[in-house]
């Protein structure tokens, strides 16, 4: 431990530019995620192996045409899911749990640039697996249709509503209730959500429900476009947009930070 | 170092449903290194932390560094640095890279590589946070607390549980820190930690400031120095009483362990040993001891610091 010349820590305190606090944060939150092995699990591998053993095994009935045209929509509102959804739940919950958010909420980043910078880290581990995903799609045989601009408003609001939904859970519940309850929610949706099962599977009952999650909501959005070709999915976008709306204003009021 | 006070807290009040953890506390915190003393649950970290803006105080006002800490936290963060008492670091990260990014949300922070070795955190190497030893985290802690070269530090029991030597590389540093015109605000249970680093203590139990001064002003409130010896039970307190000045006083304290407290000087000692002479007692054992911030505490409280 060697000594210090005098003057050393002589005040001169000032916050960083705003922008630059913000990307520090967003690269900062990106490189824990990737870091973190059960996240990948949940972000990369499981979409991935989903993806190659649907389309490869025919287990699941997709309906007519190839199985990936069916799977590939899916997965990739999967991703979406797994990372503004699960990861981002159960990563928030334990920066709760761990006084991260209580240590950064004294420091010159201010809260709205906090939440900033982890939907810029959201966004972009969005990207880094849409790219994945469609790479292997491809290698699949997947032919997308449709207007790339309907698939970009579907992501954007597919994560709009599942970062709602995820930060309303972590900051509410305890990190492990939140770990244990994104897990759930994640196996269900994945189940229940029309991400590899077509709804159509389901009662006609517990169809019209299934309809307005958020995944469904999605996936078939997608499914629509990607697989169908249609144009703007403006009964999923509509669905997604009240989600957003409701899960992110719920998260606003009731996220506790301590 | 007295001028503007940093830290003004008044009839400050801080419940928890039904708890009061702060009772009407009254503190004003000048430049230099003000200690907060007090037993566990008198109310330290609730105080700093109203300091900090985690909590709305009840009542009362608390101005640092002359801002509201609620209402103008937006100021405030850049010029102070807080050490929280655990935590704070996302459990993934290594220590090197949470430091360099808590740099990177001020405008001039420090030299990270000369902290991280001045802390002695280059050992921690690729070591990820949750994997650090308690010693480590907490100088990483520290190190966060001071990299963006705040005006005032707030240290919540920087010292606690580390050994000897990362504690004495700490106290170094706050003297540093106080050296070089930063202002520290630190809350501890140990009273020599206190008594090494600190202008100015307050005392702080049951949610109130009881006492506050130098350490040397604290000492010479109650008496001034004790002497202890030991004999064989039952010896006459009062017989040694009467040999002794008036402003002394003498106890038997437990079965032969007697105490005479006030001005201790080589005459009173002289006194005492005569006493002791005359009623022949043979003292086994017959000690000095400076009137500390310990028995400061023990005396305004009735209670053990470290209960």
């Amino acid at each position: 431990m060697s000594t210090t010349t005098s003057g050393t820590y002589a005040p001169k305190p000032g916050a960083a530019p705003l922008g630059r606090m913000i990307a520090a944060q967003a690269a900062l939150e990106t490189k824990m995620l990737l870091r973190n092995g059960e996240q990948l699990l949940l972000t990369v591998i499981i979409p991935t192996l989903l993806l190659v053993l649907f389309s490869s095994v025919d287990i699941v009935d997709t309906g007519e045409g190839a199985a990936v045209d069916f799977l590939a929509p899916g997965v990739l509102a999967l991703a979406v899911m797994s990372t503004a959804f699960t990861g981002q739940a159960i990563a928030t919950g334990f920066e709760r749990r761990y006084g991260v958010l209580k240590r950064l909420a004294v420091s010159p980043l201010p809260r709205w640039a906090l939440m900033t910078a982890k939907t810029v880290s959201v966004l972009v581990t969005e990207v880094l697996q849409v790219v994945l995903l469609t790479v292997i799609a491809f290698a699949l045989g997947w032919s997308p249709h449709g207007s790339p601009f309907a698939v970009l408003l579907l992501l954007v609001l597919g994560t709009a509503a599942f970062s709602g939904l995820g930060l309303l859970m972590a900051g509410t519940l305890k990190a492990e209730a939140t770990l244990a309850a994104a897990n759930l929610v994640f196996l269900l949706l994945l189940v229940g959500g029309g991400v590899i099962v077509p709804l159509d599977k389901f009662p006609d009952a517990a169809q019209s429900v299934l309809g307005l999650l958020p995944i469904s909501a999605l996936s078939d959005g997608l499914r629509d476009v990607l697989q169908h070709g249609a144009g703007m999915p403006w009964g999923d976008l509509g669905i997604l947009a009240v989600w957003s709306v409701v899960g992110l204003a719920a998260a606003g009021k009731f996220f506790r930070w301590e | 170092m007295r001028s503007e006070p940093v830290v003004q807290v008044q009839a400050l009040v801080k419940r928890y449903g039904t708890k009061t953890a702060v009772d009407g506390l009254d503190l004003v915190a000048g430049a230099g290194v003000t200690a907060v003393l007090g037993p566990n649950g008198a109310g330290k970290t609730t105080t700093v932390e109203t300091c900090e803006g985690y909590r709305r105080p009840d009542a009362g006002t608390v101005r640092v560094l002359g801002l509201d800490p609620v209402r103008q936290a937006a100021a405030l963060r850049p010029r102070i640095g807080v050490m929280l008492q655990s935590g704070g670091v996302y459990s993934g990260a290594r220590a090197d890279e949470m430091l360099r990014h808590v740099a990177k949300l001020h405008a001039h922070p420090l030299d990270v590589d000369a902290l991280i070795e001045r802390l002695g955190l280059g050992s921690c190497g690729r070591t990820t946070y949750r994997r650090l030893s308690g010693g480590q985290q907490q100088r990483l802690a520290l190190a966060m607390a001071v990299v963006g070269r705040p005006e005032l530090v707030f240290l919540d029991e920087p010292t606690a549980g580390l050994d000897p030597q990362a504690r004495r590389a700490t106290w170094d540093l706050v003297r540093d820190l106080r050296a070089d015109g930063v202002s520290v605000i630190l809350t501890t249970h140990y009273m020599d930690e206190a008594e090494q680093l600190a202008d100015d203590v307050a005392i702080i139990d049951a949610g109130r400031v009881i006492a506050q001064g130098t350490p040397e002003e604290l000492c010479r409130g109650g008496a001034e120095n004790t002497l202890r010896f030991s004999g064989r039970p039952g010896l006459d307190v009062g017989s040694l009483l009467k040999a002794l000045p008036a402003d002394c006083t003498a106890a038997e304290l437990t079965p032969g362990s007697y105490r005479v407290a006030g001005k201790v000087d080589p005459q009173l000692l002289a006194t005492v040993t005569s006493w002791c002479a005359q009623h022949g007692v043979m003292p086994d054992r017959i000690s000095v001891e400076r009137h500390t911030l310990e028995d400061v505490f023990l005396e305004l409280t009735g209670k053990e610091l470290r209960a």
